[in-house]
Protein backbone atom coordinates (compact mmCIF):
# COMPACT_ATOMS: atom_id res chain seq x y z
CA UNK A 1 0.00 0.00 0.00
CA UNK A 2 2.38 2.25 1.03
CA UNK A 3 4.88 1.64 -1.74
CA UNK A 4 2.03 2.21 -3.96
CA UNK A 5 1.56 5.48 -3.12
CA UNK A 6 5.10 6.16 -3.35
CA UNK A 7 5.74 4.63 -6.56
CA UNK A 8 4.03 7.07 -8.82
CA UNK A 9 6.24 10.10 -7.07
CA UNK A 10 9.33 8.47 -7.48
CA UNK A 11 8.03 7.91 -10.82
CA UNK A 12 7.24 11.19 -11.79
CA UNK A 13 11.07 12.26 -9.99
CA UNK A 14 12.66 9.43 -12.60
CA UNK A 15 10.73 11.07 -15.39
CA UNK A 16 11.54 14.73 -15.32
CA UNK A 17 14.89 14.24 -14.36
CA UNK A 18 15.20 12.46 -18.24
CA UNK A 19 12.36 14.18 -19.50
CA UNK A 20 13.74 16.48 -22.68
CA UNK A 21 11.89 19.94 -22.52
CA UNK A 22 10.48 19.17 -25.53
CA UNK A 23 9.64 16.28 -27.30
CA UNK A 24 8.49 15.44 -30.89
CA UNK A 25 6.56 12.25 -31.59
CA UNK A 26 6.33 11.07 -34.84
CA UNK A 27 4.41 14.82 -35.86
CA UNK A 28 2.64 14.69 -39.21
CA UNK A 29 0.79 17.35 -40.99
CA UNK A 30 -0.40 17.15 -44.14
CA UNK A 31 -2.07 19.91 -46.40
CA UNK A 32 -4.61 19.88 -48.93
CA UNK A 33 -2.49 20.11 -52.02
CA UNK A 34 0.57 20.04 -50.77
CA UNK A 35 2.82 17.54 -47.50
CA UNK A 36 3.74 19.78 -44.93
CA UNK A 37 5.41 17.81 -42.56
CA UNK A 38 6.14 13.95 -42.32
CA UNK A 39 7.01 12.05 -39.56
CA UNK A 40 9.29 14.19 -37.13
CA UNK A 41 10.79 13.13 -34.35
CA UNK A 42 13.30 14.82 -32.21
CA UNK A 43 14.16 15.70 -28.92
CA UNK A 44 15.04 18.91 -27.02
CA UNK A 45 16.64 18.84 -23.23
CA UNK A 46 17.14 21.80 -21.33
CA UNK A 47 19.19 24.95 -21.87
CA UNK A 48 19.70 23.36 -25.38
CA UNK A 49 19.51 26.10 -28.64
CA UNK A 50 18.34 23.73 -31.05
CA UNK A 51 18.62 25.03 -35.12
CA UNK A 52 16.03 24.34 -37.46
CA UNK A 53 17.72 23.88 -40.63
CA UNK A 54 15.84 23.71 -44.18
CA UNK A 55 15.16 25.17 -47.59
CA UNK A 56 12.10 27.67 -47.83
CA UNK A 57 8.65 25.46 -47.92
CA UNK A 58 10.27 22.41 -46.30
CA UNK A 59 8.02 22.40 -43.01
CA UNK A 60 10.27 24.46 -40.90
CA UNK A 61 7.08 26.94 -40.10
CA UNK A 62 4.20 24.24 -40.06
CA UNK A 63 6.23 22.09 -37.55
CA UNK A 64 6.73 25.61 -34.94
CA UNK A 65 3.16 26.27 -35.98
CA UNK A 66 2.02 22.72 -34.39
CA UNK A 67 4.46 22.89 -31.15
CA UNK A 68 2.90 26.41 -30.95
CA UNK A 69 -0.46 25.00 -30.99
CA UNK A 70 -1.74 26.90 -33.68
CA UNK A 71 -3.19 24.29 -35.57
CA UNK A 72 -3.30 20.62 -34.66
CA UNK A 73 -0.86 18.24 -36.36
CA UNK A 74 -2.66 15.40 -38.85
CA UNK A 75 -1.25 12.97 -36.62
CA UNK A 76 1.44 12.39 -33.74
CA UNK A 77 2.30 14.61 -31.03
CA UNK A 78 4.71 16.19 -29.49
CA UNK A 79 5.13 17.24 -25.32
CA UNK A 80 6.24 20.35 -24.16
CA UNK A 81 7.36 20.31 -20.81
CA UNK A 82 5.66 17.57 -20.42
CA UNK A 83 2.66 18.60 -21.75
CA UNK A 84 0.60 17.45 -24.54
CA UNK A 85 -0.08 19.73 -27.54
CA UNK A 86 -3.43 17.94 -28.33
CA UNK A 87 -4.66 17.46 -24.67
CA UNK A 88 -3.20 20.93 -23.24
CA UNK A 89 -3.03 23.80 -25.28
CA UNK A 90 -2.98 26.22 -23.22
CA UNK A 91 -0.45 24.59 -20.81
CA UNK A 92 1.66 24.23 -23.51
CA UNK A 93 0.91 28.00 -24.64
CA UNK A 94 1.91 29.49 -21.21
CA UNK A 95 5.00 27.85 -21.19
CA UNK A 96 6.04 29.01 -24.75
CA UNK A 97 7.05 32.20 -25.80
CA UNK A 98 6.80 32.46 -29.85
CA UNK A 99 8.12 34.90 -32.62
CA UNK A 100 6.03 34.09 -35.93
CA UNK A 101 8.24 34.19 -38.86
CA UNK A 102 6.28 37.90 -40.35
CA UNK A 103 7.13 39.12 -36.73
CA UNK A 104 3.81 40.32 -36.20
CA UNK A 105 2.58 43.30 -34.34
CA UNK A 106 -0.14 46.31 -33.46
CA UNK A 107 1.31 48.72 -35.62
CA UNK A 108 -1.30 51.67 -33.88
CA UNK A 109 0.16 50.86 -30.23
CA UNK A 110 3.29 52.36 -28.58
CA UNK A 111 5.85 49.68 -27.73
CA UNK A 112 4.98 49.83 -24.00
CA UNK A 113 1.34 49.09 -24.39
CA UNK A 114 1.65 46.26 -27.33
CA UNK A 115 3.86 45.18 -24.50
CA UNK A 116 1.33 45.90 -21.67
CA UNK A 117 -1.23 43.98 -23.99
CA UNK A 118 0.41 40.67 -23.77
CA UNK A 119 1.53 40.91 -20.14
CA UNK A 120 -2.16 41.00 -19.47
CA UNK A 121 -2.73 37.66 -21.83
CA UNK A 122 -0.04 35.91 -20.12
CA UNK A 123 -1.47 36.63 -16.98
CA UNK A 124 1.33 38.85 -15.61
CA UNK A 125 -0.09 39.91 -12.28
CA UNK A 126 -0.08 44.34 -12.05
CA UNK A 127 2.35 44.51 -9.64
CA UNK A 128 5.03 42.28 -11.40
CA UNK A 129 3.83 43.82 -14.86
CA UNK A 130 5.72 46.77 -15.10
CA UNK A 131 8.68 45.61 -13.71
CA UNK A 132 8.41 42.60 -15.92
CA UNK A 133 7.95 45.13 -19.08
CA UNK A 134 11.06 47.21 -18.30
CA UNK A 135 13.23 44.28 -17.98
CA UNK A 136 12.10 43.11 -21.42
CA UNK A 137 12.51 46.31 -22.61
CA UNK A 138 15.82 46.88 -21.02
CA UNK A 139 16.79 43.17 -22.26
CA UNK A 140 16.10 43.92 -26.03
CA UNK A 141 17.48 47.71 -25.41
CA UNK A 142 14.01 49.42 -26.71
CA UNK A 143 14.19 51.02 -23.60
CA UNK A 144 14.41 54.53 -25.45
CA UNK A 145 11.55 53.86 -27.80
CA UNK A 146 9.06 52.29 -25.35
CA UNK A 147 6.59 55.34 -26.27
CA UNK A 148 7.24 54.95 -29.63
CA UNK A 149 4.30 53.65 -32.41
CA UNK A 150 5.30 50.16 -33.54
CA UNK A 151 4.56 51.67 -36.98
CA UNK A 152 6.97 53.77 -36.93
CA UNK A 153 9.95 52.21 -36.10
CA UNK A 154 12.39 50.29 -38.38
CA UNK A 155 12.56 46.84 -39.14
CA UNK A 156 15.20 46.29 -36.59
CA UNK A 157 13.35 47.73 -34.03
CA UNK A 158 10.08 45.75 -34.84
CA UNK A 159 11.86 42.59 -34.56
CA UNK A 160 13.10 43.24 -30.95
CA UNK A 161 9.90 44.34 -30.39
CA UNK A 162 8.51 40.61 -31.31
CA UNK A 163 11.44 39.14 -29.27
CA UNK A 164 10.26 41.08 -26.22
CA UNK A 165 6.71 40.11 -26.75
CA UNK A 166 8.15 36.16 -26.45
CA UNK A 167 10.04 37.24 -23.26
CA UNK A 168 7.66 38.60 -21.61
CA UNK A 169 6.38 35.78 -19.24
CA UNK A 170 9.77 34.46 -18.98
CA UNK A 171 9.11 31.26 -21.07
CA UNK A 172 10.84 28.10 -20.26
CA UNK A 173 10.82 27.26 -24.16
CA UNK A 174 11.28 30.00 -27.12
CA UNK A 175 10.11 29.29 -30.76
CA UNK A 176 11.86 31.80 -32.82
CA UNK A 177 10.95 31.77 -36.47
CA UNK A 178 13.82 33.26 -38.69
CA UNK A 179 14.71 35.75 -36.31
CA UNK A 180 17.37 37.52 -37.95
CA UNK A 181 15.13 37.75 -41.66
CA UNK A 182 15.42 41.35 -43.06
CA UNK A 183 17.98 42.57 -40.33
CA UNK A 184 21.39 44.66 -41.50
CA UNK A 185 24.37 42.68 -40.41
CA UNK A 186 25.09 44.79 -37.74
CA UNK A 187 21.57 44.06 -36.30
CA UNK A 188 22.22 40.09 -37.17
CA UNK A 189 24.80 40.28 -35.00
CA UNK A 190 23.13 41.82 -31.96
CA UNK A 191 19.95 39.80 -32.12
CA UNK A 192 22.03 36.42 -32.44
CA UNK A 193 24.24 37.44 -29.03
CA UNK A 194 20.65 38.20 -27.37
CA UNK A 195 19.74 34.74 -28.34
CA UNK A 196 23.01 33.36 -27.59
CA UNK A 197 22.28 35.21 -24.16
CA UNK A 198 19.06 33.41 -23.63
CA UNK A 199 19.95 30.00 -24.37
CA UNK A 200 21.64 29.50 -20.85
CA UNK A 201 18.25 29.18 -18.83
CA UNK A 202 15.63 28.30 -21.76
CA UNK A 203 15.34 26.25 -24.56
CA UNK A 204 15.36 27.84 -27.77
CA UNK A 205 14.24 26.21 -31.15
CA UNK A 206 15.27 28.68 -34.19
CA UNK A 207 14.86 28.41 -37.64
CA UNK A 208 16.80 29.55 -40.32
CA UNK A 209 17.73 28.99 -43.73
CA UNK A 210 21.01 30.50 -43.43
CA UNK A 211 23.47 28.13 -42.84
CA UNK A 212 25.96 30.53 -40.95
CA UNK A 213 23.55 31.64 -38.49
CA UNK A 214 22.84 28.23 -37.01
CA UNK A 215 26.43 27.27 -36.64
CA UNK A 216 26.98 30.58 -35.13
CA UNK A 217 24.40 30.00 -32.58
CA UNK A 218 23.18 26.42 -31.95
CA UNK A 219 23.91 23.63 -30.01
CA UNK A 220 22.26 20.70 -32.33
CA UNK A 221 21.08 21.39 -35.64
CA UNK A 222 17.92 19.63 -37.50
CA UNK A 223 17.69 19.53 -41.04
CA UNK A 224 14.66 18.87 -42.87
CA UNK A 225 13.74 18.91 -46.04
CA UNK A 226 10.48 18.37 -47.65
CA UNK A 227 9.15 17.87 -45.10
CA UNK A 228 11.24 14.84 -43.79
CA UNK A 229 14.13 14.64 -40.99
CA UNK A 230 17.41 14.40 -43.20
CA UNK A 231 19.72 14.89 -40.00
CA UNK A 232 20.11 15.51 -36.49
CA UNK A 233 23.24 16.72 -34.34
CA UNK A 234 25.54 19.34 -33.57
CA UNK A 235 27.78 21.24 -36.31
CA UNK A 236 30.70 19.42 -35.12
CA UNK A 237 29.32 15.67 -35.59
CA UNK A 238 27.63 16.68 -38.96
CA UNK A 239 30.94 18.15 -40.26
CA UNK A 240 33.09 14.78 -38.86
CA UNK A 241 30.50 12.89 -40.12
CA UNK A 242 30.44 13.67 -43.84
CA UNK A 243 33.40 15.03 -44.03
CA UNK A 244 35.52 11.32 -44.87
CA UNK A 245 38.79 12.94 -46.48
CA UNK A 246 40.32 15.69 -44.58
CA UNK A 247 41.47 18.72 -47.24
CA UNK A 248 43.80 21.28 -47.13
CA UNK A 249 43.76 24.51 -49.22
CA UNK A 250 47.07 25.89 -50.54
CA UNK A 251 47.74 28.97 -52.21
CA UNK A 252 50.72 29.64 -53.86
CA UNK A 253 52.76 31.40 -56.63
CA UNK A 254 53.74 28.36 -59.15
CA UNK A 255 53.45 27.41 -62.02
CA UNK A 256 50.07 24.78 -62.23
CA UNK A 257 51.27 22.07 -63.43
CA UNK A 258 54.71 21.62 -61.85
CA UNK A 259 53.00 22.66 -58.24
CA UNK A 260 50.18 19.92 -58.99
CA UNK A 261 52.84 17.25 -59.67
CA UNK A 262 55.29 18.29 -56.37
CA UNK A 263 52.27 17.92 -54.22
CA UNK A 264 50.64 14.56 -55.56
CA UNK A 265 54.35 12.60 -55.17
CA UNK A 266 53.97 13.43 -51.68
CA UNK A 267 52.73 10.57 -49.67
CA UNK A 268 49.57 10.36 -47.92
CA UNK A 269 48.14 13.00 -50.78
CA UNK A 270 45.09 11.47 -52.73
CA UNK A 271 44.15 14.37 -54.89
CA UNK A 272 45.03 17.74 -56.05
CA UNK A 273 41.88 20.01 -57.77
CA UNK A 274 41.73 23.58 -58.23
CA UNK A 275 39.89 25.59 -55.28
CA UNK A 276 37.52 27.98 -55.66
CA UNK A 277 39.53 30.83 -53.64
CA UNK A 278 41.17 32.14 -56.51
CA UNK A 279 43.51 31.15 -59.53
CA UNK A 280 46.13 30.49 -57.50
CA UNK A 281 43.96 27.90 -54.55
CA UNK A 282 44.42 24.01 -54.63
CA UNK A 283 42.23 21.63 -52.67
CA UNK A 284 44.29 18.98 -51.77
CA UNK A 285 43.00 15.93 -50.26
CA UNK A 286 45.07 13.69 -47.94
CA UNK A 287 44.74 10.59 -46.01
CA UNK A 288 43.53 10.21 -42.69
CA UNK A 289 46.10 11.17 -40.10
CA UNK A 290 49.16 11.52 -42.38
CA UNK A 291 51.03 14.90 -41.43
CA UNK A 292 50.93 16.28 -45.18
CA UNK A 293 50.82 19.95 -44.08
CA UNK A 294 54.62 19.67 -43.22
CA UNK A 295 55.44 17.64 -46.02
CA UNK A 296 53.52 20.16 -48.54
CA UNK A 297 55.18 23.50 -46.84
CA UNK A 298 58.03 21.94 -46.90
CA UNK A 299 58.05 20.35 -50.49
CA UNK A 300 56.67 24.34 -51.34
CA UNK A 301 60.06 25.53 -49.77
CA UNK A 302 62.51 23.49 -51.21
CA UNK A 303 61.36 24.49 -54.94
CA UNK A 304 61.31 28.75 -53.91
CA UNK A 305 57.86 29.24 -54.34
CA UNK A 306 56.04 31.79 -52.27
CA UNK A 307 53.77 30.13 -50.12
CA UNK A 308 50.44 32.97 -49.64
CA UNK A 309 48.57 30.53 -47.60
CA UNK A 310 48.40 26.72 -46.23
CA UNK A 311 45.77 25.66 -44.17
CA UNK A 312 43.12 22.48 -43.43
CA UNK A 313 39.82 22.89 -44.49
CA UNK A 314 36.79 22.54 -42.50
CA UNK A 315 33.60 21.19 -44.65
CA UNK A 316 31.05 24.37 -44.06
CA UNK A 317 27.69 24.16 -42.90
CA UNK A 318 26.70 25.09 -46.68
CA UNK A 319 28.31 22.02 -47.94
CA UNK A 320 27.23 19.94 -45.03
CA UNK A 321 23.59 20.95 -46.04
CA UNK A 322 23.68 20.39 -49.63
CA UNK A 323 25.50 17.18 -49.18
CA UNK A 324 22.91 15.40 -46.79
CA UNK A 325 20.39 16.83 -48.82
CA UNK A 326 21.68 15.77 -52.02
CA UNK A 327 22.24 12.40 -50.27
CA UNK A 328 18.63 11.89 -48.71
CA UNK A 329 17.42 12.59 -52.53
CA UNK A 330 18.92 10.32 -53.43
CA UNK A 331 18.10 7.84 -51.50
CA UNK A 332 14.63 8.49 -51.60
CA UNK A 333 15.04 7.93 -55.49
CA UNK A 334 16.31 4.40 -54.96
CA UNK B 1 -10.39 38.63 -17.63
CA UNK B 2 -8.38 37.92 -20.64
CA UNK B 3 -12.03 38.65 -22.34
CA UNK B 4 -11.81 42.62 -20.65
CA UNK B 5 -7.85 42.63 -21.70
CA UNK B 6 -9.09 41.85 -25.64
CA UNK B 7 -12.12 43.98 -25.24
CA UNK B 8 -10.08 47.10 -24.01
CA UNK B 9 -7.25 46.63 -26.79
CA UNK B 10 -10.12 46.77 -29.22
CA UNK B 11 -11.33 49.91 -27.70
CA UNK B 12 -7.65 51.61 -27.62
CA UNK B 13 -7.70 50.64 -31.49
CA UNK B 14 -11.17 52.28 -32.44
CA UNK B 15 -10.16 55.25 -30.20
CA UNK B 16 -6.67 55.79 -31.82
CA UNK B 17 -7.24 54.90 -35.20
CA UNK B 18 -9.95 57.43 -35.52
CA UNK B 19 -12.70 54.73 -36.62
CA UNK B 20 -14.54 55.13 -33.57
CA UNK B 21 -15.13 59.18 -33.82
CA UNK B 22 -15.65 59.35 -37.70
CA UNK B 23 -18.42 56.36 -37.62
CA UNK B 24 -20.32 58.19 -34.78
CA UNK B 25 -20.20 61.38 -35.98
CA UNK B 26 -21.40 60.61 -39.12
CA UNK B 27 -24.12 57.84 -37.26
CA UNK B 28 -25.06 61.20 -34.88
CA UNK B 29 -25.13 63.75 -37.61
CA UNK B 30 -27.55 61.77 -39.39
CA UNK B 31 -29.42 60.22 -37.00
CA UNK B 32 -30.19 64.03 -35.59
CA UNK B 33 -31.31 64.83 -39.15
CA UNK B 34 -33.79 62.49 -39.11
CA UNK B 35 -34.60 63.46 -35.83
CA UNK B 36 -35.03 66.95 -36.01
CA UNK B 37 -37.06 66.34 -39.56
CA UNK B 38 -39.58 64.43 -37.84
CA UNK B 39 -39.88 66.49 -35.34
CA UNK B 40 -41.12 69.11 -37.49
CA UNK B 41 -43.36 66.97 -39.35
CA UNK B 42 -44.90 66.34 -36.10
CA UNK B 43 -45.04 69.67 -34.76
CA UNK B 44 -46.64 70.88 -38.38
CA UNK B 45 -49.29 68.00 -38.39
CA UNK B 46 -49.85 68.29 -34.75
CA UNK B 47 -53.84 67.97 -34.03
CA UNK B 48 -54.36 65.97 -37.45
CA UNK B 49 -54.25 61.96 -37.76
CA UNK B 50 -51.46 61.04 -37.36
CA UNK B 51 -51.29 57.21 -36.73
CA UNK B 52 -47.66 57.57 -35.73
CA UNK B 53 -45.74 58.49 -32.40
CA UNK B 54 -42.47 60.37 -33.04
CA UNK B 55 -40.50 57.81 -31.56
CA UNK B 56 -41.65 54.98 -34.11
CA UNK B 57 -40.51 56.88 -36.82
CA UNK B 58 -37.70 58.09 -35.97
CA UNK B 59 -36.05 55.26 -34.68
CA UNK B 60 -37.51 53.39 -37.77
CA UNK B 61 -34.79 55.43 -39.35
CA UNK B 62 -32.23 55.91 -37.43
CA UNK B 63 -32.39 51.96 -37.52
CA UNK B 64 -31.56 52.25 -41.34
CA UNK B 65 -28.26 54.35 -40.40
CA UNK B 66 -27.42 51.97 -37.89
CA UNK B 67 -27.52 48.84 -40.02
CA UNK B 68 -25.31 51.38 -42.43
CA UNK B 69 -22.74 51.85 -40.29
CA UNK B 70 -22.11 49.05 -37.71
CA UNK B 71 -20.21 46.41 -40.59
CA UNK B 72 -17.68 49.70 -41.11
CA UNK B 73 -17.02 49.13 -37.20
CA UNK B 74 -16.80 45.00 -37.46
CA UNK B 75 -15.40 44.77 -40.81
CA UNK B 76 -11.49 45.41 -38.86
CA UNK B 77 -11.96 42.99 -36.15
CA UNK B 78 -10.50 39.92 -37.53
CA UNK B 79 -9.80 40.68 -41.00
CA UNK B 80 -7.57 43.32 -39.96
CA UNK B 81 -5.57 41.25 -37.43
CA UNK B 82 -5.62 37.74 -40.18
CA UNK B 83 -4.15 40.35 -42.89
CA UNK B 84 -0.82 41.31 -40.33
CA UNK B 85 -0.67 38.22 -39.37
CA UNK B 86 -1.49 39.19 -35.68
CA UNK B 87 -4.24 36.69 -35.55
CA UNK B 88 -1.60 34.11 -34.97
CA UNK B 89 0.14 35.93 -32.00
CA UNK B 90 -3.80 35.48 -30.09
CA UNK B 91 -4.13 31.77 -30.78
CA UNK B 92 -0.88 31.20 -29.85
CA UNK B 93 -1.34 32.81 -26.79
CA UNK B 94 -3.11 31.04 -23.71
CA UNK B 95 -6.28 32.24 -24.72
CA UNK B 96 -9.33 30.60 -25.54
CA UNK B 97 -10.98 31.30 -28.86
CA UNK B 98 -14.27 32.37 -27.30
CA UNK B 99 -12.46 34.82 -25.30
CA UNK B 100 -11.59 36.54 -28.38
CA UNK B 101 -14.40 36.41 -30.08
CA UNK B 102 -16.58 37.74 -27.03
CA UNK B 103 -13.90 40.72 -26.26
CA UNK B 104 -14.03 41.71 -29.84
CA UNK B 105 -17.83 41.51 -29.32
CA UNK B 106 -18.17 43.44 -26.56
CA UNK B 107 -15.60 45.95 -27.61
CA UNK B 108 -17.79 46.87 -30.66
CA UNK B 109 -20.95 47.09 -28.37
CA UNK B 110 -19.33 48.98 -25.86
CA UNK B 111 -19.12 51.87 -28.95
CA UNK B 112 -22.36 50.88 -30.30
CA UNK B 113 -23.70 52.01 -27.20
CA UNK B 114 -21.55 54.89 -26.16
CA UNK B 115 -23.19 56.09 -30.11
CA UNK B 116 -26.75 55.34 -28.57
CA UNK B 117 -26.18 57.50 -25.64
CA UNK B 118 -25.06 60.45 -27.55
CA UNK B 119 -28.75 60.63 -28.94
CA UNK B 120 -29.99 60.39 -25.31
CA UNK B 121 -29.33 63.94 -26.21
CA UNK B 122 -32.38 64.07 -28.61
CA UNK B 123 -34.71 63.68 -26.54
CA UNK B 124 -33.31 65.66 -23.79
CA UNK B 125 -33.67 68.87 -25.22
CA UNK B 126 -37.34 67.92 -26.33
CA UNK B 127 -37.63 67.41 -22.55
CA UNK B 128 -36.88 70.65 -21.72
CA UNK B 129 -40.43 71.83 -23.74
CA UNK B 130 -42.50 69.10 -23.52
CA UNK B 131 -43.03 66.64 -20.88
CA UNK B 132 -42.43 63.02 -22.78
CA UNK B 133 -43.01 59.42 -21.71
CA UNK B 134 -39.88 57.81 -20.66
CA UNK B 135 -41.28 53.75 -21.00
CA UNK B 136 -41.81 54.18 -24.82
CA UNK B 137 -38.64 55.39 -25.11
CA UNK B 138 -36.90 52.79 -23.24
CA UNK B 139 -38.17 49.89 -25.30
CA UNK B 140 -37.33 51.62 -28.44
CA UNK B 141 -33.55 52.01 -27.26
CA UNK B 142 -34.09 48.64 -25.56
CA UNK B 143 -34.75 47.53 -29.34
CA UNK B 144 -32.26 49.11 -30.81
CA UNK B 145 -29.29 48.07 -28.85
CA UNK B 146 -30.18 44.48 -29.49
CA UNK B 147 -30.79 44.73 -33.08
CA UNK B 148 -27.15 46.45 -33.52
CA UNK B 149 -25.53 43.78 -31.19
CA UNK B 150 -27.22 41.27 -33.73
CA UNK B 151 -26.13 43.24 -36.51
CA UNK B 152 -22.32 43.53 -34.40
CA UNK B 153 -22.22 39.21 -34.21
CA UNK B 154 -23.17 39.09 -37.63
CA UNK B 155 -20.19 41.48 -39.07
CA UNK B 156 -17.79 39.49 -36.74
CA UNK B 157 -18.91 36.46 -38.48
CA UNK B 158 -18.40 37.80 -42.47
CA UNK B 159 -15.10 39.61 -40.71
CA UNK B 160 -13.77 36.08 -39.60
CA UNK B 161 -13.94 34.67 -43.29
CA UNK B 162 -12.20 36.97 -44.96
CA UNK B 163 -8.62 39.30 -45.00
CA UNK B 164 -10.06 42.06 -47.00
CA UNK B 165 -11.82 44.81 -44.67
CA UNK B 166 -13.61 45.96 -47.48
CA UNK B 167 -15.35 42.60 -48.45
CA UNK B 168 -16.20 42.11 -44.72
CA UNK B 169 -18.17 45.37 -44.44
CA UNK B 170 -19.98 44.82 -48.15
CA UNK B 171 -20.88 40.81 -47.37
CA UNK B 172 -21.85 42.56 -44.11
CA UNK B 173 -24.27 45.16 -45.33
CA UNK B 174 -25.46 42.74 -47.74
CA UNK B 175 -26.50 40.25 -45.18
CA UNK B 176 -28.21 42.74 -42.91
CA UNK B 177 -30.01 44.10 -45.80
CA UNK B 178 -31.12 41.16 -46.94
CA UNK B 179 -32.21 39.81 -43.17
CA UNK B 180 -34.01 43.52 -42.49
CA UNK B 181 -36.18 43.35 -46.17
CA UNK B 182 -36.72 39.53 -46.06
CA UNK B 183 -40.51 39.65 -45.48
CA UNK B 184 -41.23 41.69 -48.07
CA UNK B 185 -42.07 39.08 -50.15
CA UNK B 186 -45.98 38.92 -50.03
CA UNK B 187 -46.95 38.46 -53.45
CA UNK B 188 -44.38 36.11 -54.54
CA UNK B 189 -44.29 33.33 -51.82
CA UNK B 190 -47.23 31.36 -50.15
CA UNK B 191 -48.79 32.62 -46.76
CA UNK B 192 -46.96 29.80 -45.05
CA UNK B 193 -43.88 30.61 -46.25
CA UNK B 194 -44.33 34.27 -45.52
CA UNK B 195 -45.09 33.63 -41.78
CA UNK B 196 -41.49 31.85 -41.34
CA UNK B 197 -39.71 34.97 -43.27
CA UNK B 198 -41.61 37.36 -40.84
CA UNK B 199 -40.58 35.24 -37.87
CA UNK B 200 -37.29 35.29 -39.58
CA UNK B 201 -36.72 38.97 -40.71
CA UNK B 202 -35.29 42.16 -38.31
CA UNK B 203 -38.23 44.54 -39.23
CA UNK B 204 -41.05 42.61 -37.80
CA UNK B 205 -39.56 42.52 -34.46
CA UNK B 206 -38.04 46.00 -34.28
CA UNK B 207 -41.29 46.87 -35.35
CA UNK B 208 -42.48 45.58 -31.75
CA UNK B 209 -40.14 47.43 -29.97
CA UNK B 210 -40.84 51.12 -31.62
CA UNK B 211 -44.24 50.30 -31.03
CA UNK B 212 -43.63 50.41 -27.18
CA UNK B 213 -43.99 47.03 -26.79
CA UNK B 214 -41.35 44.33 -25.33
CA UNK B 215 -42.31 41.04 -26.06
CA UNK B 216 -39.99 38.27 -24.88
CA UNK B 217 -40.52 36.92 -28.15
CA UNK B 218 -38.49 39.42 -29.68
CA UNK B 219 -35.39 39.98 -27.24
CA UNK B 220 -35.06 36.08 -27.37
CA UNK B 221 -35.05 36.17 -31.31
CA UNK B 222 -32.10 38.90 -31.19
CA UNK B 223 -30.04 37.41 -28.90
CA UNK B 224 -30.60 33.93 -30.79
CA UNK B 225 -29.29 35.69 -33.67
CA UNK B 226 -26.71 36.85 -32.18
CA UNK B 227 -25.61 33.63 -30.48
CA UNK B 228 -25.72 32.05 -33.51
CA UNK B 229 -23.28 34.19 -35.06
CA UNK B 230 -20.96 34.19 -32.59
CA UNK B 231 -21.18 30.36 -32.65
CA UNK B 232 -20.67 30.54 -36.62
CA UNK B 233 -17.46 32.62 -35.32
CA UNK B 234 -16.09 30.18 -33.43
CA UNK B 235 -16.42 27.45 -35.99
CA UNK B 236 -14.85 29.75 -38.80
CA UNK B 237 -11.77 30.06 -36.39
CA UNK B 238 -11.66 26.73 -35.71
CA UNK B 239 -11.91 25.69 -39.43
CA UNK B 240 -7.77 26.39 -38.90
CA UNK B 241 -7.59 23.12 -37.16
CA UNK B 242 -9.05 21.12 -39.80
CA UNK B 243 -8.62 22.69 -43.22
CA UNK B 244 -5.55 21.49 -44.99
CA UNK B 245 -4.73 25.33 -46.20
CA UNK B 246 -1.15 26.75 -45.19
Amino acid sequence: MFAAEAAPTFYYYIQNLFMHTIEVDHLTKYYSNSRGVIDLSFDVSKGEIMGFLGPNGSGKTTTMRMLTCFFPPTSGTARICGHDILKEPLEVRRKLGYLPESVPLYLDMPVRSYLRFFAEVRGIAGRQRRARIDEVLEKCSLTHVAHRLIGKLSKGYRQRVGIAQALLHDPEVLILDEPTIGLDPKQIIEIRSLIKGLGAARTVILSSHILSEVSAVCDRVIIIQEGRLVAVDTPQNLTRRLQQTPKILVRAQAPADALTQTMLSIPGVVSVAPGIEGPDAFIVAVEEGAPVINSLAQALCARNWNIAEIRPVDMTLEEIFIQLVADDTEARRR
Amino acid sequence: MNTLTIAKREMGSYFTSLIAYVVTTVFLVISGYFYYTNMVMFVMFVGSDVKLGLWQQTFYDIRFVTVSVLPLLTMRLFAEEKKMGTIELLFTSPLRDRQIIMGKYLACLAVFALMLALTLLYPALLKIVYQLEPLPLAACYLGLFLMGGACIACGIFLSSLTENQVVAAMSTIGVLLLMWFLDWNEGIAGSAVVKVLHQLSFSEHFLNFIRGVIDINDIVYYLSVTAFFLFLTKCSLESRKWRGIK
